[in-house]
């Protein structure tokens, strides 16, 4: 069985305990992003904050409903972004887009991605990349969203 | 719970996918028919020989392989007619159902008898596929029609109880499923058409789960059009069906325009070739024809009331397995009665997309998602489901390992 290869426990963890989760004040750019093959959603709040004038992920909150592999991925995508610099959380966020287009072959650098190389079991199935993905686009168009409000 | 008169053994050893192993070296057990059926070797080897021996471009050419694939094509058309008790002339070939649907709809808001103006209404229900709901919609905001539904009820029946009154004086079409493709209710299209015929209205049915299903005849059903798809009834993609009555294929202008419909063109304008021609512009799918009139013959020789019956066995057996798991959700009627073999269910605790991954590792497919049918679900109150959809192919074995399979996710998921 190749199951536990795609739910690795850290993944049905962090399902059974999401992170993060629930939507929160203040914010500086919300959105509402569905996986319209299954009416997935997750409404996500991003709130950034200036540090020495580079923008730092302040918090990310967030409510969805979804399968365990998308609500799992919010959860540790939240866990890996916020207190981050907005630069290196999108270079975390590239890190974890190119593993999950990476048919299972995938190296993944635990250093940057942490819990979220558990996903390299997903990448082998095409019809859930776009759940582990959903909360991660989710997080990138609040933030570019939340940056422009900033300028 | 032996099926009648349908040698199922027999049947299973002319589909080449079902002898096939899937995900680590399982047997497949294919109970996504819903979505698309597998193909006996009937129509595989009708649509090669087309290709092989017949191909040409249909109703041109004076060349002998010109005129096979004219019989070919026309051959299919007059197969498909006798299977709905229909005349030939009234069988229109379009892509799919999707296509059948949006042909319907554009022809009722051009111009001519058909017209749907502003202030007129549009009558569908809570229950279909998106195919027979977007392109409703669609009408309606083009000619200012106003969009109204019949609601779902719990049970996942058709709430018909106010049908007198939301079939007015100013409903022009009533558009409904003759088969859910989520819940698997079978709405009583003849009482509605009835109903809707009295006040002037227009009816289409969905038969893209109906038609491959059970017995349909389209005098008995009363709907002014059906549509359905080929792929869904053993055939080949990209060909479909649109059976509209006579006079009114007749008064429909043609929606996608090109060769082969016409009659005389000139550079000021065009006259158009009398249906169902009119609405089958470019090259038809010929092979694709002859794909779908074998799978014609190979239903009609098993006979559509053994099909029906095998499925209702099937489902009455898939019912029972289902309701003997705790934190299994049916949709939809829990009993056979006007209902067909497309099983959706909840487990709770199981997001469907979680159900369906591991009922794949062993091997099942199923569908998960809303199934194309997001407005159901909300009114069924669940944001998705699994669905398991039966045919002539399946068993009673598979059944069963479909209810072990689901315990299985219950289990991994530590809900069970």
């Amino acid at each position: 069985m190749q199951l536990e290869s795609m739910y690795q426990d850290i993944i049905l963890d962090h399902y059974r305990n999401p992170h993060h989760k629930g939507l929160r004040d203040p914010f500086d750019a919300e959105v509402h992003h569905v996986n319209p093959v299954c009416g997935d959603e997750v409404t996500l709040r991003v709130s950034l904050k200036d540090v020495n004038g580079e923008p730092v992920v302040e918090d990310v909150s967030y409510d969805s409903l979804g399968c365990s592999i998308s609500q799992a991925s919010a959860s540790v995508m939240s866990d890996l972004v916020i207190g981050k610099p907005v630069a290196e959380a999108m270079t975390i966020s590239q890190a974890f887009l190119e593993l999950m287009q990476s048919k299972g072959e995938g190296q993944p650098d635990e250093g940057l991605l942490e819990d979220a190389v558990a996903f390299v079991g997903v990448s082998k199935y095409p019809a859930r990349i776009k759940c582990a993905l959903l909360g991660w686009m989710a997080w990138k168009d609040a933030t570019a969203q939340a940056m422009e409000v900033a300028q | 719970m032996s099926s009648v008169h349908l040698d199922v053994e027999a049947v299973r050893a002319d589909f080449p996918a079902l002898a096939r192993t899937v995900r680590n070296d399982k047997p497949l057990i294919y109970l996504d028919s819903g979505a698309t059926s597998q193909k006996p070797v009937q129509v595989l080897d009708a649509v090669r020989s087309a290709y092989e021996q017949h191909n040409a471009a249909a109703h041109r050419g004076t060349h002998l392989l010109g005129e096979e694939a004219t019989d070919l094509y026309e051959g299919a058309r007059a197969k498909v007619a006798a299977f709905l008790a229909a005349r030939p002339d009234e069988v229109v070939f379009t892509k799919n159902a999707t296509e059948a649907v949006n042909l319907v709809a554009y022809a009722l808001s051009a111009p001519g008898r058909l017209q749907v103006r502003a202030g007129d209404e549009v009558l569908i229900t809570e229950m279909e596929h998106h195919a027979n709901l977007v392109p409703w919609q669609q009408l309606c905001e083009r000619t200012g029609a106003t969009l109204r539904w019949l609601d779902v009820t719990p049970e996942g029946r058709l709430d018909l109880d106010d049908l007198d009154n939301m079939i007015t004086g100013r409903t022009r079409i009533v558009a409904v499923t003759h088969q859910s493709n989520v819940t698997g209710t079978v709405p009583p299209v003849a009482e509605i058409a009835r109903v809707a015929h009295e006040k002037g209205a227009l009816v289409l049915a969905d038969g893209a789960q109906s038609v491959p299903h059970q017995p349909v005849d389209v005098t008995a059903l009363g709907a002014d059009f059906l549509v359905f798809s080929s792929h869904k009834m053993l055939g080949p993609y990209g060909i479909g069906v649109l059976f509209g009555r006579a006079e009114l294929l007749e008064a429909m202008p043609p929606f996608l325009t090109g060769g082969s419909m016409i009659e005389v063109v000139r550079m000021e304008g065009s006259t158009f070739l009398p249906p169902p021609q009119r609405f089958e512009p470019g090259v038809p799918a010929i092979a694709e024809a002859a794909g779908l009139a074998a799978a014609v013959d190979y239903l009609t020789a098993l006979g559509m009331d053994n099909v029906a019956a095998h499925e209702e066995s099937l489902t009455a057996h898939a019912l029972d397995a289902l309701r003997e798991i705790d934190g299994v959700r049916i949709l939809g009627p829990d009993t056979t009665k006007d209902r067909g073999g497309a099983v959706a269910f909840e487990v709770d605790g199981v997001h469907p997309h979680d159900v369906g991954q591991v009922l794949d590792e062993l091997g099942i497919a199923v569908r998960t998602g809303h199934h194309c049918a997001w407005p159901l679900h909300r009114a069924l109150g669940v944001q998705a489901s699994t669905r398991a959809s039966f045919y002539v192919y399946n068993t009673h074995d598979e059944v069963d390992a479909l209810a072990d399979g689901i315990r299985y996710a219950q289990r991994f998921f530590g809900t069970g």
